[in-house]
């Protein structure tokens, strides 16, 4: 609060009172107290609003706290009053940074509910959009941790790359990033041939594009010494605290939800799995370069391999008909009508269905007493336990090393605190 | 999988009334909430079964006059690949349960967020506080008697 | 006489609050407040695509201190309210506040217990901006409208700026907010 009017013997009262604090405080060794650091909910550093609350011992971190639910927007509570379909435009806004991921991931869980499955050219479809997604979290990412320790030409170049990317999603789409493409039992439109050749136009030249942000990077002096060795993380520490995604295999546990439990058409396509042994923030910088590279070639092959076909499945009862029949069939009115309204016709039971999210496993807990809308839906957000891990990385290091290991585990603030 | 952990259960806890059921292929069991700590640290620990990564934790609220409250672990083994879920209820008068923070570390800020959004009570847990609400909020916004619109004048806001 | 005529094209003749405003307008450093999803608009519209430097927001100024406008960017809960008005109280006058994207206008598709159902109800606003994310183009858009009202010499804050007209800004503009 600005004060710029000060009384003139209020001045001397409010000096006085700070003369006798002083006075009163008597240090045996100055050297020897905690400083409780607040890096609070606005910091350009903390990938969105998360708030830690630092001790102190000189540089030295001894104890930290994060705080989060400062972006706590109840989507829960809302998911309990909206229908299915009505939920996909919230879904976007979870991990803000690839919403394509979390439309299929939610799309999925309820098709597990209603028993349906979606037609393969839209599960192709859907595999490239989440490797897409994938490609441009992880771009972001390199771009701020780049930032964070220092390098801006690299969140530069990154951008760069990711405006072509959202040139390519609003062609496919008609929105550069909250997108909600996918919808229940198959996707919103199809993808025509033009979509196509611009994601092999993109793909083409971006292996070389990587590879001048890696020469910026890996052998430079100040990204490894502020990477290497930063925010350790045991294995069976790793699991015990819930963390998964790039963080986990970071730390040499090789656990990908798309080899241990496939979804979509990933059982048919070649790909490695990144992971290597470390568990600091240089590790998982590179398991995400890495990353990047197998969804390049994900995407390529299913591209060559994309079926023609339908893109909705034919499950009447839950899946919305193409507008074209509901403007000119008194079946499909009804159908539309019903869908909108009261949110089709699931049955009675719960599922859990999780997918492997660019930060991690990104699960939905669907309970579900017959009604068009879900009775509880719980995001499992793995931002969430992500950032629960921060205290056992940070705690032991320097203060400075608390950016980049935030950068490291790569937050979003919209998934974390739903 | 399912039938096999269906069976150790059955046979390591003789006695203890468990409710089975299967949708989807998935395993869901209901726990009476005295034996929680007890089911979990032995399917986290037991070599066939190894669910070491507690995926979920969430409350559930019923809305019916008798176990009002659930409480739903989705457990998953890294080894095996495999899901299985458990449920406890509590009765609303009494929202009270074990904390499972000693079997599995993540269980922490679950449990908050539990207490948070529902209002069930962990016992045992470190630190149990509110996660997403800010500290002085009264109430427990994911039950379902509490307005989805919020209850005006519960949340304060700064002068313009 | 033959003054005006030998300095006819070098120099340029104005009122003080004219060229005040004019440097003012060019030179407006963002303060974002970049809370959710419209923040990555944001920095799409620092990056280089949308380059805003080139319309004098040279540098985004994380230290309230030194910047002129705050670009409140994302869905502002009442836990994050107390914090932003706290940071615009920190930014020194004349101040100007952008409402990026639908939730900061009027709550946006979040009509829930903890969203503040747009931040004018705590922080004067100036211009809104429409969209969910709003497109870098249309944040540029608020931009150029924010300079042509800071050329006019208006504000919604605390302090009428230099040569405004009273009866645009706030009512009371010799009072500090409490």
């Amino acid at each position: 609060m600005a004060q710029n009017v000060v009384d003139p013997i209020k001045k001397t009262k409010i000096l006085q009172a700070l003369e006798d604090q002083h006075t009163s405080v008597n240090f045996t060794d100055p050297l020897e107290n905690d400083l409780v650091l607040n890096m609070g909910p606005q910091h350009p550093a903390t990938h969105g609003v998360l708030r830690l609350l630092l001790r102190l011992d000189g540089e030295r971190v001894i104890g930290c706290v994060p705080e989060v639910g400062y972006l706590h927007r109840g989507y829960e509570k809302l998911a309990e009053n909206c229908t299915y379909h009505e939920f996909i435009p919230h879904t976007d806004r979870l991990d803000y940074l690839s919403p394509l991921s979390n439309n299929t991931a939610y799309v999925l869980a309820v098709e597990k509910l209603l028993g349906i499955e979606a037609p393969p050219r839209a599960q192709y479809i859907r595999l490239i959009i989440s490797e897409l997604a994938r490609i441009s979290s992880h771009l972001m990412f390199w771009g701020s941790l780049g930032m964070d320790v220092g390098a801006l030409t690299v969140w530069m170049w990154t951008f760069r790359e990711r405006e072509k990317m959202y040139d390519i999603f609003e062609n496919l789409v008609g929105h550069r990033f909250t997108t909600s493409y996918t919808r229940i039992g198959g996707l919103a439109h199809d993808m025509t041939p033009a979509v196509e050749t611009m994601i092999r136009d993109f793909l083409k030249p971006l292996p070389r594009l990587l590879d001048d942000c890696e020469r910026l990077l890996n052998k430079n002096r100040i990204f490894v010494d502020r990477c290497d060795g930063v925010g350790k993380l045991g294995r069976e520490e790793a699991i015990d605290l819930g963390v998964t995604g790039p963080v986990l295999r970071a730390c040499g546990v090789d656990h990908d939800l798309r080899k241990a439990n496939p979804y979509l058409v990933y059982d048919q396509l070649e790909f490695e799995t990144a992971v290597y042994e470390g568990g600091d923030v240089l590790t998982r910088y590179y398991v995400r370069v890495k990353e990047i590279k197998e969804s390049i070639k994900l995407v390529i092959q299913a591209l060559d391999r994309l079926p023609k076909g339908d893109i909705h499945a034919a499950k009447p009862k839950n899946v919305l008909p193409r507008k074209e029949r509901v403007y000119t069939k008194m079946e499909e009115l009804i159908h539309d009508f019903m869908v909108v309204n009261f949110g089709g016709d699931p049955p009675v039971g719960e599922i859990y269905s999780a997918v492997e999210a660019p930060k991690g496993e990104l699960g939905f807990y669907i309970y579900s007493n017959g009604e068009g809308h879900p009775w509880r839906l719980k995001i499992r957000s793995p931002s969430f336990v992500n950032i629960s891990s921060l205290p056992a990385m940070v705690i032991g290091g320097m203060v400075s090393d608390v950016v980049a290991i935030i950068g490291g585990l790569d937050p979003v603030m919209g998934e974390a605190d739903k | 999988m399912n039938a096999r952990v269906r069976s150790l259960l059955e046979t390591s806890f003789p006695g203890v009334p468990f409710e089975f059921s299967e949708f989807r292929g998935e395993l869901t069991v209901v726990v009476p909430k005295e034996k929680i700590v007890e089911v979990c640290s032995f399917l986290k620990t037991h070599g066939e079964t190894r669910f070491d990564l507690l995926a979920d934790l969430c409350g559930i609220d019923m809305f019916t006059p008798l176990k009002r409250f659930g409480i739903v672990y989705n457990l998953y083994s890294l080894q095996r690949r495999h899901r299985i879920r458990l449920k406890s209820f509590v009765e609303e008068d009494e929202p009270r349960i074990a904390s499972v923070t000693g079997v599995w570390k993540t269980a922490n800020w679950h449990e908050r967020e539990t207490y948070d959004m529902m209002g069930i009570i962990f016992e045992g847990h470190p630190d149990l506080r509110r996660i997403y609400m800010p500290d002085e909020f009264e109430h427990h916004p994911l039950r379902k008697d509490f307005p989805l619109m919020g209850i005006p004048g519960s949340l304060d806001l700064p002068k313009k | 006489m033959g003054l005006e005529k030998a300095l006819a094209d070098s120099v340029l003749l104005t009122r003080l609050d004219d060229a005040i405003n004019w440097c003012r307008k060019n030179s407006l450093w963002p303060m974002p407040m970049g809370i959710s999803c419209c923040a990555i608009e944001m920095m799409a519209f620092a990056g280089p695509r949308f380059d805003s430097a080139r319309f004098g927001s040279e540098v985004f100024r994380f230290s309230p201190r030194q910047s002129d406008v705050m670009i409140v960017a994302g869905t502002t809960t009442y836990k994050m309210a107390k914090v932003v008005r706290k940071i615009y109280d920190q930014m020194p006058d004349p101040k100007w506040v952008i409402a990026m994207g639908a939730c900061t206008s009027s709550g946006g598709m979040y009509r829930t217990y903890s969203v503040v159902q747009g931040i004018d109800q705590f922080l004067p606003v100036d211009v809104y901006v429409a969209g969910c994310p709003p497109r870098p183009d249309n944040l540029l858009n608020a931009l150029i409208t924010l300079q042509k009202k800071v050329a006019r010499g208006e504000s919604k804050g605390t302090y009428p700026t230099v040569g405004a007209d009273v009866s645009q800004s706030h009512p009371a503009s010799s009072r500090r907010t409490p």
